[in-house]
């Protein structure tokens, strides 16, 4: 939670054009009007918000997916809805449907995309009625090399200015001017925030194993179902919105485990606000080390996480 | 009058390709300690499987206390039939955090954390099982035998009726493996936990076990006290393996001595 807060203030006060901590409290009680006023209204704080949806999402997705697979290496990203997300992205700009449509097009199809890959997924996946963990498994990760294919038999095909847009759509940004969009991520990452803590008993026992769960009295099936639907939810809209932001929900859990140990009672709140404030911090940095240039935030993302992650590991098992 | 606690009536069930069960018939009376025994293969786990309905029957009916388990909820019948899967558990919890798992059937869907009653019987059955001294250690961390008993232990927790086990002294040295049958059978004497045992050591069923059911071929090929079950004809007819059987000299209940081919060839003088 401090963290959370923390990491806000700062990237509300770094930028371009910086504003001092201190300045900032009495900008915000009385400085309607003036230049930082809407620099901190109309341009920080929208991003410091999606940056917390958005992070929250994937960081959850990624800890519920970890825990129903019970494969650390399973994150939001491996079961193709982002492949699917970047695909129908694709499609619209090659086709020039934002030019007819307008540009909150882009995320609609997004969603889109990611809908249909997650219906394919899902149909794919269940056997007689049941939802087959592996299956869905290895269904993700290959419709997510047939997207990423196809993607780049658009990228081959397309104009150069096309294909422009399409990778910096890649690379993921959290620049969104839509309010309403943001409201939407926010309300959605804390609506399955607080239904998938309703699970979060069922997830200590999925743990043990699918058997062993149903052992303890969990109804499985149903579980793994709304628990596959929550994190596919969370993955589509943020990969929409924000577009693909690597490593934030396969690293982001793995490290709060280190820290808060495996009871998901604690795990998916503590993923939720790392991951939230592990964007914000991002984005702040990809925002100022070049700027007034910004990076994408994905590299940042990658290569503090990544860094960060094997730095603790090591620490870790040096420990033990 | 005796009380039933299990009944299975017809049951036939299996897998996909094949069904390993054909038309079981079983009563399991309260307090019974029963044995399964049989090879490999001949329907012993999928048995227990279809007890605690992770198998749906093809045909037949399971009835707790009379009740039928596919009328029943998950938690519901989680909270009458504990499991000690085959399988020891893994991962870094402690093992107070392991045993506490058992109090899940008990938590209401907006109860969040356990109360200081369902920490009680935790300690509790970590007492009976004697991990208390443990229940900071990782489960990781801690030796076979001991994750064998952390696993009772949890299904402890759940405070069962009927506890299934599905061979407890698989890969357990000599020591565990008697520690852990004494342990059931106390629990069996004492709480009046009803038992049900899949064994492969048939010296430990025969010591162990009041009831012994001997699956063949998904068939219960005979069933009785191990005296009545486990005889020269039976075992050699079912395990297709030559065996001498002797009275264990302390007990008087059956032993059986395998013979090996070397000993079998050797002409009787």
């Amino acid at each position: 939670m401090l963290v959370l807060l923390a990491a806000a203030v700062l990237s509300l006060s770094v930028g371009s054009a910086g504003i001092p901590i201190k300045k900032i409290i009495p900008l915000l009680m009385e400085g309607k009007g003036s230049v930082e006023y809407s620099i901190l209204f109309n341009i920080r704080a929208p991003r410091i918000i999606l940056g917390l949806a958005v992070g929250g999402a994937l960081s959850l997705a990624g800890v519920i997916l970890q825990g129903m697979f019970r494969n650390p290496l399973v994150g939001p990203y491996t079961l193709g809805i982002s492949g699917g997300a970047a695909l129908g992205v694709c499609l619209n700009i090659v086709l020039r449907l934002s030019k007819t449509f307008g540009l909150i097009s882009l995320p609609i199809f997004g969603f889109l995309g990611a809908v249909m890959v997650i219906l394919l997924v899902y149909s794919l996946s269940l056997r007689k009625g049941i939802l087959k963990i592996q299956g869905l498994l290895l269904t993700g990760v290959m419709i997510s090399f047939i997207s990423s294919a196809l993607i780049m038999l658009f990228m081959a095909i397309s104009h150069a200015k096309d294909l422009q847009g399409i990778v910096f759509w890649i690379m993921g940004s959290l620049e969104e001017p839509s309010w309403f969009l943001i409201k939407v991520v926010l309300f959605l990452s804390t609506l399955s925030l607080g239904i998938s803590y309703l699970f979060c008993l069922d997830l200590n026992a999925l743990s043990l194993g699918e058997e062993e769960a149903l052992h303890l009295g969990i109804n499985t099936e149903r579980t793994k179902r709304l628990l596959f639907i929550i994190a596919s939810v969370l993955t589509g809209c943020s990969v929409s919105v924000a577009g693909i932001i690597g490593f934030v929900g396969l690293v982001v859990p793995h490290f709060v485990r280190m820290f808060v140990g495996r009871d998901h009672r604690i795990l998916l709140v503590s993923s939720f606000l790392c991951g939230g404030s592990f964007l914000i911090f991002c984005d702040t940095l990809a925002r100022t080390v070049i700027s007034p240039l910004e990076l994408p935030v994905g590299v940042i993302t990658g290569i503090l996480g990544g860094s960060l992650f094997i730095y603790a590991l090591t620490k870790k098992q040096a420990a033990l | 009058m005796k009380e039933t606690m299990l009944e299975i009536k017809n049951l036939t069930c299996g897998y996909d390709t094949k069904l390993v069960l054909q038309d079981t018939n079983l009563k399991v009376e309260k307090k019974e300690f029963i044995g399964i025994i049989g090879p490999n293969g001949s329907g012993k786990t999928t048995l227990l499987r279809a007890i605690t309905r992770v198998l749906k029957p093809n045909k037949g009916v399971i009835l707790l206390q009379g009740k039928d388990i596919w009328q029943m909820g998950f938690r519901e019948l989680s909270k009458r039939i504990a499991v000690v899967s085959q399988s020891l558990p893994t991962g870094s919890m402690s093992v107070e955090e392991f045993v506490l798992l058992g109090r899940i059937p008990y938590l209401e869907r907006f109860q969040f954390l356990e109360t200081k009653r369902d920490l009680e019987i935790a300690k509790q059955s970590m007492d009976l099982t004697d991990t208390l001294r443990l229940k900071n250690q990782l489960i990781e961390e801690i030796s076979g035998g001991e994750r064998q008993l952390a696993l009772i232990a949890r299904a402890l927790t759940q405070k069962p009726a009927l506890l299934l086990l599905d061979e407890p002294t698989a890969h357990l040295d000599i020591t565990h493996q008697v520690g852990i049958l004494d342990l059931v059978k106390r629990l069996n004497r004492d709480f009046g936990l009803t038992v049900i045992m899949v064994l492969h050591d048939l010296n430990l069923a025969s010591l162990y076990c009041d009831r012994l059911i001997l699956l063949h071929n998904g068939l219960i090929h005979k069933e009785g006290a191990p005296q009545e079950v486990l005889t020269y004809q039976t075992i050699e007819e079912v395990y297709k393996t030559v065996v001498v059987i002797k009275q264990n000299p302390l007990t008087s209940k059956p032993y059986v001595f395998l013979v090996s081919e070397e000993e079998r060839n050797r002409k009787p003088t």
